[in-house]
């Protein structure tokens, strides 16, 4: 009971801050925007996905607002980083919480927002001409979504937990981020790609997210369900232990 | 009954020894102050009072709690105000004090959030964003957050640094008011020998980690021997001679051209030494009250004042020394 009130406790302000800072849900809308609209559209008539029959901006669809989630769920790790430098953090740490349930509850504050991040980029593809999936197809998309964003909020809080401050970010955002998300197969179908190129996207979790969203609201997907399932979920629990781990070293 | 109690608490960072072979006990309804230079070890024996940091030796516990081993109960029994702030200036004063409440897993948090916002004259700012908030506004909301889910001891590290004389006084007469009201028992910081000495029942005077002197103000500065009279006068042979014959004179020191007389209850009987000097040509007397600073001065042969390096560098070092 005391452990929840925490973790809610937690998860509460990362969402009411997030509720507070209007001009960071816009912005952090734009580029997933223009990926959807330019590139979208600007390729929807040049390439035909082999073996799907949809359209290209329906294929990168799933892809972007994991995209979206994915550079959100970085936040989280930055407002760790800010809590140690304006010392708000001690304020969680002298409370009669363990360390665990507060990161808990950041983890699961730092998804729920990015989740809504990618919930509103999903809003956006549905507008600019991908078809409403069925209401089971949208909860294995949220699913996915929810995982993605839990998975990479866990990996920044453990970033966050090695840091003093936010410049380490900028480089985590192009050497880890962006990789992380081209190589996700979000932009391209996963055969036709030479092999060192689809070894690193079998092996980037990302890609078993976007399959899954993917699954979810197109109906079809190039690796089944379950097993993307499987592999985010694995790597969601190694990436929330790992967060726990270095979260429990933090030293003030 | 004893809040407090500490025994040979010793924490080292490397080679360097932060706090030596520390012992102090705190009774309950105490305002303890420890006064000591930046470095002294101040922040870092509070730190592991208040469960933050791990000892390197020695045992430690707080309202009955062993520091190291009972930690959940120790920080329920303590209100902590650090000396760095830790307020979360993106949310207002009462989304604060919720935050906390909910940290501390209180049930009934709204009266007792307004009631402490009014005890510390925030009542009427409580929906304002903290960043908006002058810096003795924060330090008071810090108080207040402290307090919230009632600790019985109440932690203030330097509660005062860097506030003007105004803003100090009105925070001094909180923290009494709290102890005397709701008997909440003090411990604070500070490197201000007037704050040690108007707030404090007792005092431990700290440096380099070591406990040098601990008692009550008042009977520190009376371990110097009483208050000083400062006689200045060209013939301060006859001075001397004149006040030898006196039996309540602790002690009598002429040095060019001034005689320096210490003695108990100095400011009652200055009257009666200028008499006794009769018709000896003086040229001025002075009185000198001894203050924390002598007493730390005859211990360490140096002043508080000296070391006082600027306390923001003091924070940008610990930030560095933490980052390695
Ligand atoms: N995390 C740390 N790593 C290394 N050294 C540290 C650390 N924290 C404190 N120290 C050192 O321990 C000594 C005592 O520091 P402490 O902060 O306890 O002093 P203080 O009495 O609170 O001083 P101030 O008045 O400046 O706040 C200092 O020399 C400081 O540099
Ligand atoms: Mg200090």
């Amino acid at each position: 009971m005391k452990a929840l009130s925490a973790i809610y406790t937690i998860w509460y302000r990362n969402v009411l801050k997030y509720f507070r800072m209007k001009s960071r849900i816009i912005g952090s809308l734009g580029m997933p925007f223009f990926f959807l609209v330019i590139i979208g559209f600007g390729l929807n008539s040049t390439i035909a996905i082999p073996g799907m029959q949809v359209d290209y901006v329906e294929f990168i669809a799933p892809g972007i607002i994991a995209m979206s989630i994915l550079f959100s769920s970085m936040f989280s790790g930055v407002q760790l980083v800010i809590d140690k430098q304006v010392g708000f953090l001690k304020e969680t740490l002298v409370a009669p919480v363990s360390r665990l349930h507060l990161m808990i509850g950041q983890a699961l504050g730092g998804a729920t927002t990015a989740l809504m991040q990618g919930i509103l980029v999903l809003v956006i593809s549905l507008f600019i001409g991908v078809n409403l999936p069925s209401i089971s197809g949208i909860l294995i998309a949220l699913l996915f979504m929810f995982l993605i964003g839990l998975s990479f909020t866990s990996v920044g809080i453990a970033f966050a937990s090695r840091m003093e401050d936010t410049h380490g970010f900028q480089l985590i955002v192009n050497f880890v981020l962006f990789p992380v998300f081209f190589l996700s197969g979000a932009l391209f179908p996963l055969d036709r790609i030479p092999g060192w190129l689809s070894f690193l996207t079998y092996i980037d979790p990302l890609t078993y997210g976007v399959e899954g969203i993917r699954y979810g609201m197109l109906g079809v997907s190039q690796i089944a369900p379950v097993l993307s399932f499987a592999a985010l979920g694995g790597f969601l629990i190694a990436m929330l232990l790992l967060g726990s781990l270095l979260f429990n070293k933090i030293k003030i | 009954m004893e809040l407090i109690k500490v025994e040979q608490l010793i924490k080292r960072f490397d080679d360097l020894v932060a706090v030596d072979r520390v012992n102090f006990a705190i009774e309950e309804g105490e305002i303890f102050g420890f006064l000591g230079p930046n470095g002294a070890g101040k922040t870092t024996t509070l730190s592991i009072l208040s469960t933050l940091l791990k000892p390197t030796s020695g045992k430690a516990w707080v309202n009955g709690y062993d520091v190291e081993t009972q930690k959940s109960q120790v920080r329920q029994s303590i209100g902590v105000v650090f000396q760095d702030p830790t307020l979360d200036e993106e949310l207002t004063a009462r989304e604060n004090m919720d935050i906390h409440g909910r940290l501390y897993g209180m049930k009934h948090r709204r009266e007792k959030i307004d009631a402490l916002l009014n005890l510390v004259e925030l009542d009427n700012r409580k929906n304002q964003l903290v960043k908006q908030f002058s810096g003795g506004m924060k330090r008071r909301l810090e108080i207040a957050r402290g307090l919230l889910h009632e600790p019985r001891i109440l932690f203030l590290d330097e509660p005062t640094l860097g506030l003007d004389p105004q803003t100090r006084n009105h925070l001094w007469d909180y923290i009494r008011e709290l102890n005397q009201k709701k008997g909440v028992t003090i411990i604070l910081t500070t490197h201000y020998m007037d704050e040690a000495e108007k707030l404090s029942d007792r005092v431990a005077i700290i440096d380099h980690g070591r406990i040098i002197a601990l008692d009550t103000p008042g009977a520190l500065k009376e371990q110097l021997g009483g208050s000083m009279i400062r006689i200045e006068s060209h013939e301060s042979g006859k001075v001397s001679e004149k006040l030898s014959g006196l039996q309540w004179l602790s002690n009598l020191n002429a040095h060019n051209g001034y005689v320096d007389v210490t003695l108990q209850n100095a400011e009652k009987r200055i009257a009666e030494v200028i008499k006794a000097l009769n018709d000896v040509p003086v040229e001025s007397v002075s009185l000198q009250i001894p203050t924390l600073e002598d007493v730390f001065l005859s211990y360490t042969g140096r002043t508080i004042r000296d070391q006082e390096a600027s306390a923001r560098d003091r924070i940008r070092q610990r930030r560095k020394a933490a980052r390695r």
